[in-house]
Parts: structure tokens; C-alpha cells; sequence
């Protein structure tokens, strides 16, 4: 990473001068291609020589099981639900994603705390609180705004994975049907991340086009990152 | 800063150092308010069964690291303040609770995370109606833990620290670091200090007394066989 930053204290307890990897974040709405996008990045940086890890929300070792089973029962509310959160990410970004920095790797992360920020505020959390929250957060070296409109996702998601309880906003009741909750909640998330483009920094990526156009975007605005070369295309 | 209790509900908290004999207090506490027919609720510190998966789990593989520990531990009481706490304060319940939000502003810090962090992190609990401070010097405290336990667990001692290798220097270090912070509590948050050496009676007597004033000409919930009158 150029520097070691955080958005607020950071983790005052350790100390971190270097971390030669990088991170690099795919945020988005649901259904935007993100997860089709790291696998697309991970084998080119792989192909270019480099280490490459990746992680995502919900994914720590830790959090991941009872979290599941609170998602599934019926009294998770929703400060209970923003702190499991931030308790996953903080467990991934100590014990996964510093360490994998710190050893030189390029990190891949699907969705960062920006996602569980919209989501939260969606569901009536206080902005300031919720961004004060993540003061321990390291600020990545590039985050990737996918951004799709609502008819976009609306396909993807019909032709992929289906509507889902949460995806859909179903826990705050949008509507009295998946299909307008998930409408209404998609939308009130995307304002969300409009919000917070120029906040963070978010690199804004036109995620309605093709894979492959998508893909050639993320692929130039990494190779200008420091320390990598245009890899050599004849 | 903690905001002011607006609800129908009293809410008393203890807080001190292991072996400073809070526990003690609030239960003699609680048990004096229920045969005073007040309807009076019980909390204690980290005791969700939300959360508690994941607390087994993290302790046995020592997988915390001070934030996620006291991210993890401020889920537990999310989880308590929305589905117990603030209901019942709004129904106009006494709530006791054994530890509150300071605790975590003692440990956490003593741990290694940022003052103004953790209070950010339970600035949507309340000041409590009376937030007492049992006070015990650190030699007592420790006797009065070793005599009543086998063994010091990892995280209480405070082992995840690296302070100490020897579990009871560890404990000491620890504890005295926590005192630190509760001592600067004291005036932030308007703590009123019970010298915990005292006799458990005379102890209590001061508790039921500072209790009191706050609990006359204050009705609170009726409990249901007062509403019955007996019929």
C-alpha cells in the first residue's frame, strides 16, 4: 500500500508501518457482478505472477456460524445486527486481510464496510454512528463502485439466484411482496452508495455493459496502480 | 456521553473490578426491590444467547483481538437493549444490571482500543438513573477472586495482552489498568461510589438508601396481582 491509513483510529493496540500488498475493493448493490469479477481479477493478477487472496462479508471463521443463525431466527435487531457485522469485518481485516497485506498479496475484497453502512442506514441507523463505527478500518488502495439500475439488477437476479429474504429488504417490510420490497430496497441502497462515491473515493465503474467491457475498465485503472506494469501484450 | 433516560422505566447499573462484590449488591438489590412488589428486571453482562456461539468459539480458539472483542461483546448488549432492556424501560420497568456500557469502557480501553471509539459504539444506550462504583483496593479484589476460583480463564486474566507469562501478575496488571479507567469514569459519568470493603449489610444499606431516593413518588409498572387487588 502506498500508506497505512485508517478512516479513524485505526487499531491502536498493533503497529503497522508496511503492508506491500494491495487492497482492492468491489463494492456494489446485490446482483451487480461482483463476485464474477474477482474470480476474472484473481486469475489475470495470478497469470501477472502476484499472490492474490480474497475474502468477503460474512466470511470470518469466527462470526460466520452464529451469524447465520441469527440471520435465521427472528429477534436479530438491528443494532445487534450492524455490530455482528462489524465484528465479522474487524475478524477478517486482523486475522485474514492485514496479514495477507503484510506478506505481499493483492487483496481482493467483495463488498467492504460500505455495504453494511447503506444497508444499515436503510434500516435506520444513524450515518455519523455507523461510519464512527468502522473508525478501525483500513482505507483501501482502490474501491470499484459497480453500479447497475434497478432494471439491471432485477434481471440479473430473476436469471440468476432468485429473490431472497434479505437481499429483498424483507426484514424492514419495503412492501408486502418480494419483488416491489426488493425494488424499494435496492433503490434506497443504491442512494445510499451514490452518497458516500465522493465520501470515500469510489471509482464509479458503468456496470450495465458486458462483462468483458466491465472487466477491461477494472483491469486498466489496476494496472495504474503503483508497483504494476502494464503487463506485456504484444 | 450517554442520553438522558426519557423512557417510564428506572435503570441501575453496578459496575467495579472482579471481586469488587457487585454482584453481591445487585442481587440483594433486585431481590429487595421485587418483595417491595416493584416490577423489577435482572440483566447481566454478556449474556445473550445471540452471541454466545460465537463467544465460545472465539475464546476456546483465543481468536479475539481487542476489537473484535469488544465489537462481539457490544453485540451481546445490542441484543439485550433491543429485545429486553429498552422495551421493558418503556413499559415502565425497574432494570438492574450487573455491568453496563462501562465495563466496556473500562476493559476494551485497558485492552487497547480508543476511549471515544467504544463510546461511540453504545451511544444509543442510556445514562443510567444510578450507576454505582464498587471500589476495592486491587490486593482484595484479587484475594477475594483467587479464594473463590480454581483458575484464572485467558481473557480475564488478560493473558491476550502479553502483560505477563504468569496468569495472576497478568490478572493484577490488568485489573489495575481497568481501576484506571473507572476512576476517570467517575465524574464523566456521575458514578456513585460504594467503598466495597465495607460489610455486605452496610454495603447494602447504602445501596437501598441512594435506591430509594429515586424510587419514591414513582409508581413504575404495576406488578399483575397488585392489579388483581387479591380478588
Amino acid at each position: 500500500m502506498k500508506e497505512v491509513a485508517f478512516y479513524g483510529d485505526g487499531l491502536p493496540y498493533s503497529s503497522i508501518e508496511d503492508l506491500p500488498g494491495k487492497l482492492i475493493v468491489l463494492e456494489g448493490t446485490d446482483g451487480v457482478g461482483r463476485s464474477t469479477h474477482i474470480q476474472l481479477l484473481r486469475k489475470w493478477l495470478e497469470e501477472e505472477g502476484f499472490g492474490v487472496s480474497d475474502t468477503g462479508l460474512t466470511r470470518s471463521p469466527m462470526t460466520q456460524p452464529g451469524l447465520d443463525a441469527a440471520k435465521a431466527g427472528n429477534t436479530l435487531g438491528r443494532l445487534a445486527m450492524s455490530l455482528f457485522y462489524a465484528t465479522d469485518f474487524a475478524d477478517r481485516l486482523e486475522n485474514q486481510i492485514i496479514p495477507a497485506l503484510k506478506a505481499g498479496f493483492y487483496v481482493l475484497s467483495d463488498r467492504y464496510f460500505y455495504s453494511v453502512i447503506a444497508r444499515d442506514v436503510v434500516r435506520g441507523a444513524d450515518p455519523e454512528w455507523a461510519r464512527k463505527l468502522y473508525g478501525f478500518a483500513l482505507k483501501p488502495d482502490m474501491v470499484f463502485y459497480l453500479r447497475a439500475g434497478l432494471p439491471t439488477l432485477v434481471a440479473r437476479i430473476v436469471h440468476g439466484r432468485g429473490f431472497d429474504f434479505w437481499e429483498s429488504g424483507m426484514d424492514i417490510r419495503c412492501a408486502n411482496n418480494l419483488y416491489d420490497s426488493f425494488c424499494s430496497y435496492q433503490t434506497l441502497v443504491i442512494q445510499q452508495f451514490d452518497q458516500m462515491v465522493d465520501e470515500f473515493g469510489f471509482i464509479t465503474i458503468d456496470a450495465t455493459r458486458s462483462v468483458e467491457q466491465v472487466f477491461q475498465d477494472l483491469r486498466t485503472h489496476i494496472q495504474a496502480l503503483e508497483g504494476l506494469e502494464t503487463p506485456a501484450e504484444d | 456521553m450517554l442520553q438522558p433516560n426519557s423512557y417510564a422505566g428506572k435503570l441501575i447499573v453496578v459496575e467495579g473490578i472482579d471481586g469488587s462484590g457487585k454482584s453481591t449488591q445487585i442481587d440483594l438489590l433486585f431481590k429487595w426491590l421485587q418483595s417491595q412488589k416493584r416490577s423489577v428486571y435482572f440483566s447481566e453482562w454478556n449474556s445473550s444467547e445471540l452471541v454466545k456461539s460465537t463467544t465460545r468459539l472465539g475464546k476456546k480458539r483465543k481468536m479475539f483481538t481487542p476489537t473484535t472483542f469488544s465489537l462481539l461483546q457490544a453485540t451481546d448488549f445490542a441484543d439485550r437493549w433491543e429485545n429486553r432492556i429498552l422495551p421493558l424501560l418503556k413499559a415502565g420497568v425497574i432494570v438492574v444490571a450487573d455491568r453496563y456500557a462501562f465495563t466496556a469502557f473500562g476493559r476494551d480501553v485497558a485492552r487497547g482500543v480508543g476511549r471515544q471509539w467504544v463510546r461511540n459504539l453504545y451511544s444509543f444506550a442510556i445514562q443510567p438513573d444510578i450507576a454505582f462504583y464498587f471500589r476495592v483496593p486491587l490486593d482484595i479484589a484479587v484475594d477475594r477472586i483467587m479464594m473463590s476460583r480454581a483458575k484464572l480463564k485467558y481473557y480475564e486474566a488478560g493473558m491476550d495482552l502479553g502483560l505477563s507469562d504468569n496468569t495472576v501478575t497478568s490478572f493484577r496488571l490488568f485489573q489495575q489498568r481497568i481501576i484506571d479507567e473507572y476512576e476517570q469514569m467517575i465524574t464523566e459519568f456521575g458514578f456513585t461510589v460504594i467503598d466495597g470493603t465495607l460489610p455486605i449489610q452496610a454495603q447494602q444499606q447504602r445501596v437501598r438508601r441512594v435506591a430509594r431516593k429515586i424510587l419514591q413518588d414513582w409508581r413504575g409498572l404495576p406488578v399483575p396481582d397488585q392489579i388483581a387487588g387479591g380478588s
